[in-house]
């Protein structure tokens, strides 16, 4: 299983608010196609995203099969303190990935 | 056949051979501009930036594979050292000659022959996401490095990499050369014709959701052509990919790139 | 050069004659699909017009993957801040894109990703706030595909 790529600033002032990108590998079969020999292709896709910030949820996202393959999602946080950033996918067939990223929070 | 129709076969092969000349307008070196260059700025944004660049995922995983021992024991690694210095400016050298098989090779099958000759490993199929992804670790370090194709035994196949890029093929009797040489910048449906310099692969295309070789996306070019494809590896497929190589000496690497 | 001319133009009719092909894909979702997936989400909610900037470019190369980046004015504090945002189109096969919940510790309501649009189409995006108010921008955005499809 590919990893996701993560991209945390390792080190932010208390109150900066940070941007978190995230990348990860999968088809996102939408299920509305056929293969080039007429197979219906069954959708497989990355149902959602959750990130928790030291233990505490702080984004989460819904994803549908509009959301481009080897989803991009990224969004904002408050650095609060340091710690461990971290995420997990789940999808469609059992699909579950997780990553983490550590802070350094400094007055 | 009568001296009248061999005068008019004459007279029709010199018309024919007369537009396929007028076709091949090459473009001088100072007009040349690699597809990054004719993007949206939001494709240019998605390549320029690793954490957003969807190809940033396969060079992650070619950078694991690089170092991953096979059954002998040894890794890519072990041999080549710190990728940095050993693999810059490689992937802008290729194809290339080697002596050993006695005709050129692309960057795929130099992965190839390695893990066949040092690491007693099985070769990766053509398009394989292992090969792909090996590929993209080594193409990203010679971003920025000049392409290079001055190998004078790639010089049989760099000509004949240029006829089969100016040879009218298929069922619309379309030459690339028509497209890149004498249409680049104008519009074929939605989209803008590109001069055909191949400096970002392996590319993550949109149109494939996915990273691709350069083979891949002439396969792509032909199947418009609508002519029959040659096989992945095919000495026509590597001459193709050394012309193009050729063609764009001296333009800095850029991949792995994003296209449309 | 006119000979050369004239069959381009006929590969260019061939080219887009593929696409036509490869764009017949189901595109089911309407604007009326689309405003009912949208009550479906918020219920029965007056959807003002304002605090929610949609940023997607109006003309695109490629529908498999379309940067946007939905930004909403708001403080972020523990009293007034975005709830959710939820994205929807009207002419892919299901008309939702994307539901985002978040809260004040995001210090920011701004979220990107990449989308699939099927078609030239309207694109909704949708904040629902603490105080139970929603707000909404949209975009119409033209879509041109790649000449040269995918063949194998």
């Amino acid at each position: 299983m590919a990893k996701p790529l993560i991209n945390v600033p390792a080190k932010a002032k208390r109150g900066e608010v940070i941007e978190i990108k995230t990348l990860i590998s999968h088809v996102m079969e939408t299920g509305f196609r056929h293969s080039n020999i007429g197979e219906f292709l069954p959708r497989d896709i990355i149902t959602q995203l959750v990130c928790h910030y030291n233990g505490e949820e702080i984004f989460r996202a819904d994803l549908f099969p509009a959301i481009a393959a080897n989803p991009f999602i990224t969004f904002h946080t408050v650095a609060t303190e340091s710690g461990m950033l971290t995420f997990e996918w789940t999808g469609d067939n059992g699909f579950s990935a997780t990553g983490q990223a550590n802070i350094a929070v400094v007055d | 056949m009568t001296e009248i129709a061999f005068a008019f076969r004459c007279v029709l092969s010199s018309v024919l051979i007369g537009t396929t000349l007028a076709a091949a307008g090459e473009i001088p070196m100072s007009e040349r501009r690699s597809g990054y260059d004719m993007m949206s700025a939001d494709t240019k944004a998605m390549q320029d930036d690793d954490t957003a660049n969807p190809a940033s995922l396969w060079v992650l995983e070619g950078e694991t594979l690089w170092s991953t021992k096979t059954t002998n024991n040894k890794s890519c690694a072990d041999c080549h050292g710190d990728t940095a210095q050993s693999m810059k400016g490689i992937a802008a050298r290729y194809p290339a000659f080697d002596t050993k098989l006695n005709k050129p090779i692309d960057l795929g099958q130099r992965i190839n022959l390695c893990r066949a000759e040092h690491q007693n490993a099985t070769p990766f199929a053509p398009e394989s996401r292992e090969l792909l992804a090996l590929t993209a670790f080594v193409a990203r370090q010679s971003r920025g490095s000049p392409i290079v194709q001055d190998d004078p035994k790639m010089q049989p196949a760099i000509a004949a990499g240029r006829a089969l890029f100016e040879q009218r093929l298929g069922q619309l009797n379309l030459s690339c050369a028509q497209c890149h040489d004498d249409n680049w910048g104008k519009q074929l449906a939605g989209s803008t014709i590109p001069q055909a310099h191949p400096t970002g692969y392996p590319i993550y295309r949109l149109e494939w959701q996915s990273l691709g070789s350069l083979q891949r996306r002439l396969r792509n070019c032909l199947f418009g052509q609508r002519t029959e494809l040659y096989a992945f590896d095919a000495p026509e497929m590597i001459a193709l990919e050394a012309f193009l190589m050729w063609r764009a000496r001296g333009m800095p690497m850029d991949a792995p790139g994003v296209r449309p | 050069m006119d000979q050369s001319r004239r069959e381009l133009l006929t590969g260019a009719a061939a080219f887009a004659g593929g696409l036509l092909l490869v764009s017949a894909r189901p595109a089911d979702a309407t604007p009326a699909s689309m405003q009912a997936a949208i009550r479906n989400m918020l219920g029965d909610v007056e959807i003002g017009k304002g605090k929610v900037s949609l940023d997607i470019a109006p003309l695109v190369e490629n529908g498999n993957a379309v940067p946007m980046t939905v930004a909403v004015e708001s403080p972020m504090t523990a009293t007034n801040y975005v709830k959710a945002i939820h994205v929807f189109n009207e002419k892919n096969p299901k008309p939702n894109v994307i539901s985002i919940h978040l809260g004040p510790r995001a210090g920011k309501a701004s979220i990107s990703t990449r989308i699939r649009l099927a078609d030239s189409q309207r694109v909704v995006a949708i904040a629902q706030m603490n105080d139970g108010s929603v707000w909404s921008d949209e975009v119409n955005v033209i879509v041109t595909l790649a000449a040269c499809v995918e063949g194998l």
